[in-house]
């Protein structure tokens, strides 16, 4: 017992800086975020079997960990098919890291857009692009979908036509902040359904609507419209909507998608939004704090993510990135953490995907 | 990130069924176990075999729905000619090949 009290465990900050913590300063953290997730969410907290379950994963001496046999999932990408070049130097054309995806990362899926990542840009470039994605397909066996952010800032004046709400809102100006919004969401709307008929002339598997709700409400009422139109105009294709956080920002704050108020949801209650929107896949996020370690981003990422995943009909695949479901926030992420996070929510969450 | 997913977590796609378990979700919105049990009962085999990598190469060189790397690479399916079989095996549509068949005039 005193061996014990003493022995120290590698784990990780938010930031992704190793630490050592003891058995109880871990088991303190994982109660702390659990609460912290419940509280916030009003969501039940996680067994004690399921938290002692989090406490072993933290605690293995592996550097990698890996699932049970027969648990494995499947995984979705965002920007899946530039990251070669943009992230890594090396300069693959994107039909060909498709490819690569496929046969030597075994990817289960990817998708593929423009490596400035948003609709606005995709929709003046749609036809270029949808060739590379028709490339793409020609070559490959795995499903491919087209990703963009809906990035609902870029319609602001000086890059777009609207007033900035993030300027009108600080000048007191709170209804033409309010009306801006409501326009720019028109805007954004047509954008993505446009780059959604021209994926789908080329026999796109999917689109990938990544980090909606990123400028708030607003932004993912944009992404919920379009979805709702997509899934009735194009049946062929699935549709992966992505948050960009764990708290739906209402910067707008009264817009609502079938009766239900936007600003202020959870995961749990965004996928049944999402269903309704005929969305297929959803991609919940819970942001992971970089003051706080793991054991703490885990458990409250479990928490958030096992309410979710028990509310869903259709399948979640939490997004499982830098700075996202406990993945450290820093470039070069560090696979001990990576494959604990999986590991957690899989087995903790029954999640469909990653 | 994609590959420490893949290693610690994922199916291994075209390794596996992942791709193929991928499109029942992705299309027709089945939850992984649903998707699993659909595409382990198409192919007849359970869903021990259906994340086994060598089990589910032979299956996979059977159906022609296309494996990640042999040699020769010329023996391969890959592609529109897997994504056909795929189609027929497991009952559903898939937009790229019925695009294939609109234009290049196949029922």
């Amino acid at each position: 017992m005193a061996e014990n009290a003493t022995k120290q465990y590698f784990t990780r900050m938010g930031d992704g800086y190793g630490i050592y913590m003891t058995e109880d300063e871990i088991r303190v953290d994982i109660r702390a975020g659990v609460e912290d997730a419940a509280v916030r969410g009003k969501i039940d907290p996680l067994t004690k079997e399921e938290i002692d379950r989090i406490y072993e994963i933290v605690t293995m001496s592996s550097g990698i960990v890996g699932v049970e046999r027969g648990m494995e999932v499947v995984t979705t990408t965002d920007s899946g098919c530039h990251k070669f070049e943009t992230k890594c130097g090396i300069p693959i054309e994107r039909s060909v890291q498709a490819m690569v995806h496929e046969r030597i990362l075994g990817g289960d899926s990817v998708d593929l857009g423009n490596t400035d990542f948003n609709f606005k840009t995709s929709k003046g470039v749609a036809n270029r692009e949808a060739g590379i994605l028709k490339s793409a397909l020609d070559k490959t066996t795995f499903p491919i979908l087209f990703g963009a952010m809906t990035n609902l800032g870029f319609y602001t004046k000086p890059d777009g036509p609207i007033e900035n709400w993030a300027v009108l809102l600080p000048e007191g100006k709170i209804h033409e902040a309010l009306a801006a919004q409501e326009e720019a969401i028109e805007h954004a709307v047509k954008d993505i359904v446009y780059v959604a008929e021209k994926m789908n002339e080329v026999g796109a598997d999917g689109i990938n609507m990544d980090t909606t709700g990123g400028a708030g409400d607003a932004d993912w009422l944009a992404a919920l419209k379009a979805s709702e139109i997509i899934s009735k105009k194009f049946p062929n294709m699935g549709i992966e909507m992505g948050m960009s956080s764990e708290f739906v920002i209402g910067m707008h704050g009264r817009l609502t998608y079938e009766g239900q108020r936007l600003a202020g949801l959870y995961p749990h209650q965004q996928v049944k939004v999402a269903e309704k929107a005929g969305v297929s896949i959803f991609g919940p996020v819970v942001n992971t704090n970089c003051s706080k370690s793991f054991p703490w981003n885990i458990a409250r990422v479990c928490t958030f993510i096992k309410a979710c995943s028990e509310a869903a009909v259709i399948p979640i695949h939490p997004n499982a990135g830098m700075g996202v479901c406990g993945i450290p926030m820093c470039d070069n992420v560090p696979t001990d953490i990576v494959s604990r996070a999986d590991k957690c929510m899989i087995e903790i969450c029954k999640i469909d995907g990653l | 990130m994609e590959a420490i997913h893949a290693v610690s977590a994922g199916m291994g796609g075209m390794r596996t069924a992942g791709d193929l378990v991928m499109r029942m979700q992705l299309n027709h919105k089945m939850r992984l176990n649903e998707a699993k049990s659909y595409v382990a009962e198409k192919l007849g085999v359970t869903i021990e075999q259906l994340c086994d990598v060598v089990e589910m190469t032979e299956v996979r060189e059977n159906f022609g729905l296309g494996i990640p790397y042999c040699e020769p690479h010329t023996k391969m399916t890959v592609g529109v000619e897997a994504k056909f079989n795929i189609a027929n095996k497991l009952n559903i549509t898939i937009n790229s090949i019925e695009r294939f068949k609109r234009l290049a005039n196949i029922e």
